[in-house]
């Protein structure tokens, strides 16, 4: 018990003093997980937008695809990407395994589908509800994909969080394709990894409760954001 | 007052239509022409609702055809209010703003404004429109459908779930609508209604148009005996 209460201290103290590698391994964690929601929200919201609008052949397959892809194991996501930017894989000669673009890349890959399958779920329904009102509004069907995202920006921006929540969480496709290399690719879950199996609890622990706190800041201020707006325009 | 319409009269010439093998409308002919109101009357499932959906063109006749002057029917020269309008998740001004797409961003706030004040609830404007009452939110509807310059406006028993004030101002709307030159084409089922408001008659039932006649002759002589049963209360058959 004592050795869990001595390594909170540390951890807090490592906190408070601000000490510059915890934060680099910090504002790299943000920065990863972050820059793979943004891409995988540009592809993932017409991906899902198309699913729920389009009628063509195979739509069905396609949806069922996305909603089991929402599982998909980090470890095999960061084995498959591994593979790709590996020297001898067919996007080797980039040069990017080992760099924090290829843990972007790995994220995202894991999140787009979060994006894709819930938002596909999010427009359809409002869809179902919308789309009489608009045709009569002579509002086309490309107009009216503008509209259901604009409405239907509450409900998205939870799809949003799901999805940050999933990359910052994910320890084991970063861990593969980022190497957890000190002062390179290092973040906060594969440093955790690294230091509990090392027996560095007080750093672990450190990285563990920014990490919460960081999780729940960024709900939080989504929250703030969807009431708020709720208010002003929305029922 | 608007320039003289190219959409009317509107005539229907057998038109039918069928969801899957249920047929919905069957030989359905009828001209409107351009003046005060025509009310389409009749029990619910007589199908009031999808003839003007048809001749708003949401839905295409599975036979026989539609024109209005001598165009085929669009969403661009009518416009319809439906008995439950969808209003969008923003505020009610911004609603109306939304059908008038043709315009520049400080002509559609200026011409919204407009319109809420024309259906009394300028005071609204900023209020998210869900957040509305079902009377207020069937007005900004109105307000919504005036801004796509119509030249017909189809009403879908607007007032059906209305109390009788809410009611009341809705038929005032109605009538400053039709005042401006635009047709109106309204489905009802509450008599009081149709008589206060209609020029002519259209009656359906079971999916055919018994009569169409003009509103005076309907309410005190019915051309048919099914309108009769129908003006006395009873039920048809």
């Amino acid at each position: 018990m004592s050795d869990v209460s001595n390594a909170a201290a540390l951890a807090l103290n490592l906190v408070l003093s601000g000490d510059p590698g915890l934060w680099r391994i910090v504002t790299l964690s943000i920065a990863v997980s972050f820059s793979a929601v943004v891409i995988a929200a540009l592809i993932g919201f017409p991906v899902g937008a198309a699913l729920a609008l389009g009628r063509f052949p195979g739509r069905a397959t396609l949806v069922v695809i996305f909603n089991a892809s929402m599982g998909l194991p980090p470890v095999v996501v960061g084995l498959a990407v591994y593979l790709l930017l590996s020297r001898s894989g067919p996007l080797g000669s980039f040069g990017i395994l080992f760099t924090p673009k290829a843990m972007v890349i790995a994220q995202a890959i894991l999140v787009f589908p979060i994006v894709a399958a819930l938002s596909r779920q999010v427009i359809e329904d409002l869809w179902a509800e919308y789309s009489e009102q608009l045709r009569s509004l002579g509002s086309g069907r490309a107009a009216s994909i503008g509209t259901l995202l604009w409405d239907g920006r509450f409900s998205l921006m939870t799809v949003l969080l799901a999805g940050f929540g999933r990359a910052a969480a994910e320890v084991g496709a970063i861990m593969i394709v980022g190497g957890n290399i000190d002062g390179f690719t290092r973040t906060m879950t594969t440093a955790i990894a690294l230091e509990t199996s090392k027996g560095d609890l007080p750093l672990a622990l450190a990285l563990g409760m920014i990490l919460l706190v960081l999780v729940i800041t960024v709900n939080a201020g989504a929250w703030g954001v969807r009431r708020v707006g709720q208010r002003l325009a929305d029922a | 007052m608007r320039a003289p319409s190219t959409s009317l009269p509107l005539k229907l010439d057998r038109v039918g239509y069928a969801a899957g093998s249920v047929e919905i409308l069957k030989d359905v002919s009828l001209t409107l022409p351009s003046g005060p109101p025509t009310i389409v009357l009749g029990p619910n499932g007589a199908g009031k609702s999808v003839l003007l959906r048809l001749c708003h063109g949401l839905l295409t006749p599975t036979t026989g055809n539609i024109r209005a002057g001598n165009l085929p029917v669009s969403t661009e020269q009518t416009a319809l209010v439906f008995q439950r309008p969808v209003m969008l998740r923003r505020t009610a001004l911004a609603n109306v703003t939304y059908a008038l797409s043709r315009l520049s961003s400080q002509e559609r706030k200026t011409r919204a404004a407009e319109l809420l004040a024309r259906v009394g609830l300028p005071h609204l404007a900023k209020r998210p429109a869900r957040r509305l009452s079902g009377g207020e939110q069937q007005r900004v509807a109105l307000a919504r459908a005036w801004a796509r310059d119509p030249e017909i406006l189809f009403l879908d028993e607007p007032t059906a779930s209305l109390d009788p004030a809410a009611t009341h101002a809705v038929e005032d709307i109605v009538r400053e609508i039709a005042a401006s030159g635009v047709k109106i084409v309204m489905a009802t089922h509450d008599l009081g209604q149709a008589r206060r408001l209609a020029r002519d008659i259209v009656f359906l039932n079971r999916g055919r148009v018994v009569e169409h006649t003009p509103s005076e002759q309907f309410f005190t002589t019915p051309a048919s005996p099914e309108a009769a049963k129908f003006l006395r209360g009873e039920l048809l058959a």
